[in-house]
């Protein structure tokens, strides 16, 4: 139960702003969602290089020297920036699957990876939050948020949204799924992990996994609306752009706006007050069980 | 001459605690309440014959349970609009979200635009007259008054209806269960005729279908399970 | 000959001749069985939890003489105007139509005598609760008959019913019979026709909305009623976080033992928890968010005698509600109704066709000369004298544990007869320091 928010920028003018814009949506949302906040912004990538954020309860400790430390393991070279409990680690995409290996044995939670992707979450206010990290400053090309009012998991780092189960892909949900214990033992038996006990991540699983055989995003998209059962409404987010999908009942609310600058996505129209122009923006409702996608 | 709330200065609470003694002081005034930034529960509760006008967009529950009172929105409103009220007019310039005049009792919603799913859920008398289109599950449950549609409707119109009635002009999606087509009739028309002039609609009576219970699930019947 | 002796003829425990008559009916009608009441089945309850009473190591009350205080104030988090009552002991909601006129004046009246609340129901508020109730809660529910802004002004508290102990995640139908002129008028409904009720409510889903409602609601009656939030007994832990998350003042919770007026058997038999299992995660979720006694626990379900109240509230709960035990005060199931109960092809203490509306005792009817039946103000009289003795009760074992506040009973004051009620109850076992689930074992 949760609020969402999402901005996807047309023109490259404004991606300087993103952070700031993004920042008062996801603050907005705070009555929808106070247990906890994340964001996923799409910002630089670097040709050849992959990102990895992660996280940790005992930052100063666990993000010392680890930038050095993970070089010397990979034998290449590992760029890193700390904020507040998270780090994202830049190094040689070839050497991402071994890096992930060696930072989850460091005991440090991975929130996501790609090569311009970088979650930030933590439990707390949205404001706090944001401002933990510093969303406000960053700049990127489109980015998701999500504000949670917890329903059956745990208030933890790690039961925040956005979640991350493939490079570059995200989900936000607001809703609860009805069948996701069953479909993670169904996606486990495939050997598609999960990290936490929240129905959300199982959504974005199933994403990752229909991707990962083969499907189109719109395609994975469309599959939610048979293989997932219960109440949502998604978001997810790629590389070139973002998608939405409601469930068929679609009782949770949704609303978008789009100008000749962005499209815009939250859970109230409230989100949307302090977008530019927004008096001349074409503001509308998806449709139920209706796959909606942005590509740039 | 109105009077303005501007809610950049004004708090929700002074806003409806303001609107809400003037309408029981029968006091006739005029309200604009500005800068509302899509904020919830504005304007509700009014039991008097006040004007208002919103200029914007608003939240959830905008006009909620309004008594007598004319509430003019400038923008679009959230979910729930107008839910349950009993008497006065509500008209959205903008289009309507979901649920707009949920369990209402009375009076009229005027929708200049369009309006989302279930509009008119589990209406209760209220006269709902909508110039655009509306979602699924539109007057799912509804028990009583009208509502009038200009444009198409979607999936599931009238599932399990009582007694109200439906008028659309444009395509029908789908009809939800025991909801048929029925016949037009003269007193039909004209409560048809007086819905449209009272909301300036641009609409002639006989363009539009009309649409009501076949009350096959009014007393249970083996034959019809699959329905319910 | 020599005689052949025959194996005695056995009945199946399975295939009983309850559940055989059941299947009969079934394939007679084609439609589920409707009923009213609460589970029926056994279910670990409050019988299989003790008091341990003071003797050396405590030291008791004088039963007549020493206070022990019984009163509880309801809302206390937001609302302008908490509730105070005399005694932690609420009349639970109950629609007119359901009940006739007279059976909710009686109500009224044998609560406020009592010093306690009632609640509407299902079908609006009538001049008769109204009337007769100093304190009444109004109950917010998805079918919102006859909801209007002047009653929920003239409501003391509202009652967002999420759901009920009987059909968590239930909506339900309820047979024509009862849709007189008068209930079909408050409900907007043609007379006689079967009501089918949804399940969720019309304009929200989830606690993110709900939060928004409730502003609503609190901006039209000026924040001074407490808002409930009623939710049954499916996920305590997580029903209740989440109602206070939403806003509430005060979250009932309602076991499945709780009537209700009409639904299928197979809900109340087969959905929800039974009330002794709700307590513990309630309490655990208000301790866990900083809010309990500040977001009053009200538990209902099952709810009979004075040792239910105070086991109730030494769980944590800050008061309870009655509904099928008020009905039986008020004449519900009696004796001496028997013969009639017969012709309806029931008995004294299984009538549970409420929703039928011929109910000999005339409470659960609309029949004007059923009725006619029930004299509102000596059953109310009898409401009183029951609520009289539960609080009597409830102070007795108070006071034998040495409280001077019936909310100063506590877990560490029971113990359980059985592991099961042990372990919901997260109570030791008699004569242990034990119970299933508990660490450090």
């Amino acid at each position: 139960m949760c609020g969402i928010v999402g901005l996807f920028l047309k023109k490259d003018e404004l991606r300087p702003k993103l952070g700031g814009l993004l920042t008062d949506m996801l603050i907005t949302m705070t009555d929808r969602g106070p247990d906890s906040a994340g964001i996923a912004i799409y910002g630089d990538e670097v040709s050849g290089r992959v990102k990895i954020s992660v996280q940790s309860d005992t930052p100063k400790m666990a993000f010392a020297d680890l930038d050095n430390d993970l070089s010397a393991d990979l034998d290449a070279p590992v760029t890193m920036k700390i904020l507040d409990t998270h780090a994202v680690l830049s190094l040689p995409a070839e050497a991402e699957e071994k890096a992930i290996s060696l930072l989850e044995e460091k005991g440090l939670r991975i929130m996501g990876s790609g090569a311009s992707m970088e979650i930030y979450k933590e439990v707390g206010l949205p404001k706090d939050v944001a401002a933990r990290f510093g969303l406000r400053d960053m700049g990127g090309s489109h980015g998701i948020g999500h504000t949670r009012m917890a329903t059956e998991s745990a208030v933890t780092t790690m039961g925040a949204h956005p979640f991350s189960t493939a490079d570059d892909q995200c989900l936000v949900h607001n809703g609860s799924l009805s069948n996701h214990n069953q479909m993670r033992r169904v996606l486990a038996q495939k050997g598609v992990m999960t990290r936490s006990e929240n129905d959300t991540e199982v959504g974005a699983a199933y994403i990752s996994s229909r991707i990962a055989d083969g499907a189109s995003l719109g395609e994975a998209l469309e599959g939610t609306l048979d293989d997932l059962d219960g109440f949502f409404t998604f978001v997810t987010g790629t590389k070139n752009g973002f998608g939405v999908v409601r469930d068929p009942i679609a009782c949770k609310p949704a609303v978008m706006a789009e100008t000749d600058d962005y499209v815009a996505f939250a859970s109230e129209y409230r989100a949307f007050a302090d977008l530019p122009d927004i008096d001349g923006a074409r503001v509308w409702e998806p449709e139920p069980a209706t796959v909606y996608f942005w590509e740039r | 001459m109105s009077i303005t709330l501007d809610m950049a200065q004004v708090e929700l609470r002074e806003v409806n605690t303001t609107l809400q003694a003037a309408a029981k002081a029968q006091a006739n005034e005029a309200y604009t309440i500005t800068n509302t930034r899509g904020s919830h529960a504005i304007a509700c509760g009014l039991d008097g014959p006040l004007e208002v006008t919103v200029q914007g967009s608003t939240g959830y529950y905008c006009a909620g349970m309004n008594k007598e009172a004319a509430i003019t929105v400038t923008g679009s409103t959230g979910p729930g609009v107008a839910e349950n009220m009993m008497s006065g007019v509500v008209t959205i310039e903008g289009d309507a979200s979901q649920y707009a005049g949920a369990t209402g009792h009375g009076g009229l919603l005027n929708i200049k635009g369009n309006a989302s799913s279930r509009c008119g859920i589990s209406m209760k008398g209220i006269d709902i007259v909508v110039h655009g289109n509306i979602g699924h599950m539109s007057a799912f449950m509804a028990q009583k008054g009208n509502l009038v549609v200009l444009g198409d409707a979607g999936d599931a119109l009238g599932d399990s209806l009582y007694e109200a009635r439906l008028f659309v002009r444009g395509d029908v999606k789908s009809l939800g269960a025991d909801c048929i087509e029925k016949e037009m009739r003269p007193e039909h028309i004209e409560l048809l005729a007086d819905l449209l002039a009272k909301t300036g609609a641009d609409a002639k009576p006989e363009e539009f279908k009309r649409y009501g219970s076949a009350r096959k699930l009014y007393n249970f019947n083996i034959d019809h399970a699959d329905e319910y | 000959m020599d005689h052949t002796p025959n194996t005695m003829p056995r009945q199946s425990w399975t295939f009983s001749n309850e559940t055989n008559s059941e299947i009969r009916r079934a394939a007679a009608t084609g439609i589920y069985d409707i009923r009213g009441g609460g589970a029926k089945r056994r279910v670990p309850h409050f019988d299989d939890l003790l008091f341990l009473g003071a003797s050396m190591s405590r030291y008791p009350l004088e039963g007549y003489r020493e206070k022990c205080e019984t009163s509880v104030t309801l809302g206390t988090r937001f609302a302008k105007k908490p509730i105070e009552l005399k005694i932690p002991i609420t009349i639970a909601g109950m629609s007119f139509g359901s009940l006739s006129g007279p059976a909710k004046e009686a109500l009224g009246r044998g609560a406020t005598m009592a010093g306690t609340s009632t609640t509407t129901g299902d079908g609006g508020m009538t001049e008769e609760e109204r009337g007769h109730s100093e304190k009444l809660v109004y109950q917010y529910l998805p079918s919102r008959y006859g909801m209007n802004p002047d009653d929920l002004r003239r409501a003391d508290a509202i009652e967002i019913v999420v759901g009920q102990g009987a059909k968590p995640g239930g909506g339900g139908m309820l047979l024509g019979q009862k849709i007189t002129e008068r209930v079909a008028g408050m409900r907007d409904l043609p007379e006689g026709i079967d009501q089918r009720s949804a399940c969720r409510h019309p304009d929200w889903t989830g606690p993110d909305d709900l939060e928004i409602k409730i502003l609503e609601l609190r901006e039209i009656t000026n924040w001074e009623k407490p808002i409930y939030i009623k939710v049954g007994g499916a996920r305590p832990y997580y029903d209740v976080a989440l109602a206070v998350k939403a806003g509430a003042d005060v979250v009932v919770l309602d076991g499945m033992q709780g009537g209700t007026a009409a639904t299928q058997d197979v809900f109340i038999e087969h959905v929800g928890q039974p009330t002794l299992a709700c307590i513990r995660p309630a309490v655990q979720a208000l301790q866990d968010l900083g809010m309990h006694r500040k977001v009053q626990l009200i538990i209902s379900g099952g709810i009979r005698t004075g040792a239910d109240v105070a086991k109730a509230l030494a769980l944590g709960a800050d008061a309870v509600s009655v509904g099928t035990a008020a009905l039986v005060a008020l004449g519900d199931n009696d004796p001496k109704w028997e013969a009639e109960y017969q012709k309806l092809g029931s008995t004294t203490g299984a009538y549970d066709d409420w929703h039928e509306g011929q109910d000999p005792a005339g409470i659960t009817t609309q029949d004007p000369d059923l009725m006619a039946r029930l004299d509102p103000e000596i059953a109310g009289r009898k409401l009183r004298n029951y609520l009289n003795v539960l609080t009597l009760e409830c102070q007795t074992l108070a006071r034998a544990c040495g409280k001077s506040h019936v909310h100063n009973l506590e877990p560490e004051d029971l113990c359980a007869l059985t592991m099961e009620a042990a372990a919901m109850a997260q109570v030791p076992l008699a004569g242990t320091n034990w119970y299933p689930g508990k660490p450090g074992f």
